[in-house]
């Protein structure tokens, strides 16, 4: 059928909805590498501005390391660029096998296999290990990926509320008749910045004989006394059956991702998961970054503990300012506005006062629910945050919000 | 409030209203379009309602639409309770 006028207006018509509901999402041009401070044009055409980045995933600060760079450029010379080729067929260097055990002792499990990102060892794990016989629960706010793998397996699936224990252990004992029973969730979850129960979970699972799936994403490299994850935070390193994680946030913020644990899990990921199967291998250069990221973060704990103190300092600024900030002790700090227009215009204002975060609302997250989410970065100093929350303050007072707690947000909801 | 649209609305108190939440549930409450159920964890209100009356709802009936009241579910139960009994 050829793109005609009728499917030309169909499609328009669905972007303009998209517009209308004012879920539109536009990008905005970054001219420097990746940093606490980045060049931004925006809109096209616009002049280039200074802008402090208070939304990045680079929780370590290792995006444009100068060693990272260098290890990359060693890689590019010494493996080439690109491996035209999946894992399994010609796709495999030494220094992929290399990197998976690199991980498996920093995560403390079994093994591990590199995918082309987390998205995907998400995406292919459920339908890799679990059959009609088995079961996923999973905490209902879990990233999508994690959703969308579920959706491509065969298990039966469920969910509890989000770290409700009990509403597990609920669930859990309904599905006793199950083959295998699989508990699912995010270590740090990243639209509220708080932190999975996994104690708890792992008790839960050995009394009712489950798995525990970790994604932690948004953990890895930092959260723990030597940033391990979530699982050395809550005393239960070494107990997960099966951690997924990315080496596109804290481990130098490219691509990649992997799934950890069990050997005879990773084993059957490596045997059954498409996105491992029909998808090129993780780039040599890539490969080559993370793991001097990793020489890094073995090293020394300076950069998670300078993230820790940031986190810290970051949330004190905030509440003294008057903001309404979800509890939480993790990088992942969101200034709370429940209406959704008001967090799109306090974004656009805070570009305007040099600072680039994002609004984010529904469906991202539930209605009436619109945040700004800001991240840490151990890469910003002082100064960054200190200018950072005179821009949030001037802008809060533009918006009347300084002082006013979540009902009074609320009641001023329009969407 | 009929029989069906109590277990139903007491199913979804239990099942989906985070604890210490005190917002009120009745037969016309949003449910989907308010985003306290959602597409992914309807499944499990589906699966209690095949079960509590056994009946089977095809996907193509478990809309979100479908979902979105106390009111609207119970009529979707009434209607393949029907279907049961009709098709015996």
């Amino acid at each position: 059928m050829a793109f005609s006028a009728v499917v030309r207006d169909s499609y328009q018509a669905d972007i303009e909805g998209i517009k209308a509901a004012g879920l539109f999402k536009e990008e905005r041009f970054i001219h420097s590498p990746q940093s606490s401070e980045i060049e931004v044009q925006f809109p096209v055409g616009a002049a280039m501005r200074k802008c402090i980045n208070i939304c990045a995933n680079n929780y370590l600060g290792l995006s444009s390391h100068p060693e990272v760079v260098a290890a990359a450029h060693a890689g590019l010379d010494v493996r080439g660029y690109g491996m035209s080729s999946v894992r399994f067929i010609c796709g495999t260097q030494d220094i992929h096998r290399e990197l998976e055990m690199r991980l498996t002792a920093f995560l403390g499990t079994e093994d591990t296999l590199l995918f082309p990102s987390c998205m995907d060892a998400n995406a292919g794990f459920f339908e890799a290990c679990l059959t009609d016989k088995d079961v996923m629960i999973a905490d209902r706010l879990v990233h999508a990926s994690i959703v969308d793998g579920m959706r491509l397996c065969k298990a039966m699936q469920d969910t509890f509320k989000h770290s409700d224990m009990g509403h597990l252990e609920e669930k859990l004992q309904e599905h006793q008749d199950k083959r295998f029973r699989m508990i699912i969730t995010d270590g740090v979850f990243s639209m509220d910045g708080d932190m999975a129960k996994l104690d708890k979970m792992v008790e839960l699972a050995e009394k009712y004989n489950a798995m525990v799936f970790l994604d932690d994403s948004h953990a890895t490299g930092f959260i723990g006394t030597t940033g391990r994850g979530t699982h050395e935070h809550c005393g239960v390193f070494g107990k997960i059956d099966v951690i997924t994680t990315t080496l596109g946030k804290a481990l130098g913020g490219a691509s990649g991702g992997c799934v950890s644990g069990r050997r005879e899990l990773v084993e059957m990921c490596r045997q059954r998961a498409r996105p491992y199967l029909f998808s090129n291998s993780v780039p040599p250069v890539i490969v080559a970054g993370a793991l001097k990221v990793l020489d890094l973060i073995n090293a020394t704990t300076e950069r998670r503990d300078k993230l820790e103190w940031n986190a810290l300092y970051w949330r004190g600024l905030l509440r003294e300012a008057g903001f309404d900030v979800k509890e939480g002790d993790t990088p992942i700090v969101p200034v709370m506005l429940y209406d959704a227009k008001l967090a799109q215009e306090f974004a656009r204002d805070l570009f305007e006062e040099g600072v680039y975060a994002v609004g984010f609302f529904f469906p991202v997250v539930p209605k009436g629910q619109a945040r700004i989410r800001t991240q840490l970065s151990a890469a910003h100093q002082k100064h960054h945050l200190d200018t950072a929350i005179e821009a949030f303050r001037k802008v809060g007072e533009k918006h009347h919000i300084l002082g006013l707690g979540r009902k009074e947000l609320m009641a001023m909801c329009v969407g | 409030m009929d029989e069906i649209s109590k277990v139903v609305r007491d199913y979804v108190i239990r099942e989906y209203v985070p604890e210490g939440d005190d917002r009120e549930v009745n037969e016309t409450t949003p449910l989907i379009s308010s985003g306290l159920v959602d597409s992914f964890s309807m499944v499990s209100l589906l699966r209690f309602l095949e079960k509590k009356y056994a009946i089977h709802i095809p996907e193509a009936d478990a809309t979100p639409e479908a979902f979105d009241t106390v009111e609207r579910i119970a009529a979707l139960v009434r209607r393949f309770q029907k279907a049961e009994v009709g098709s015996v």
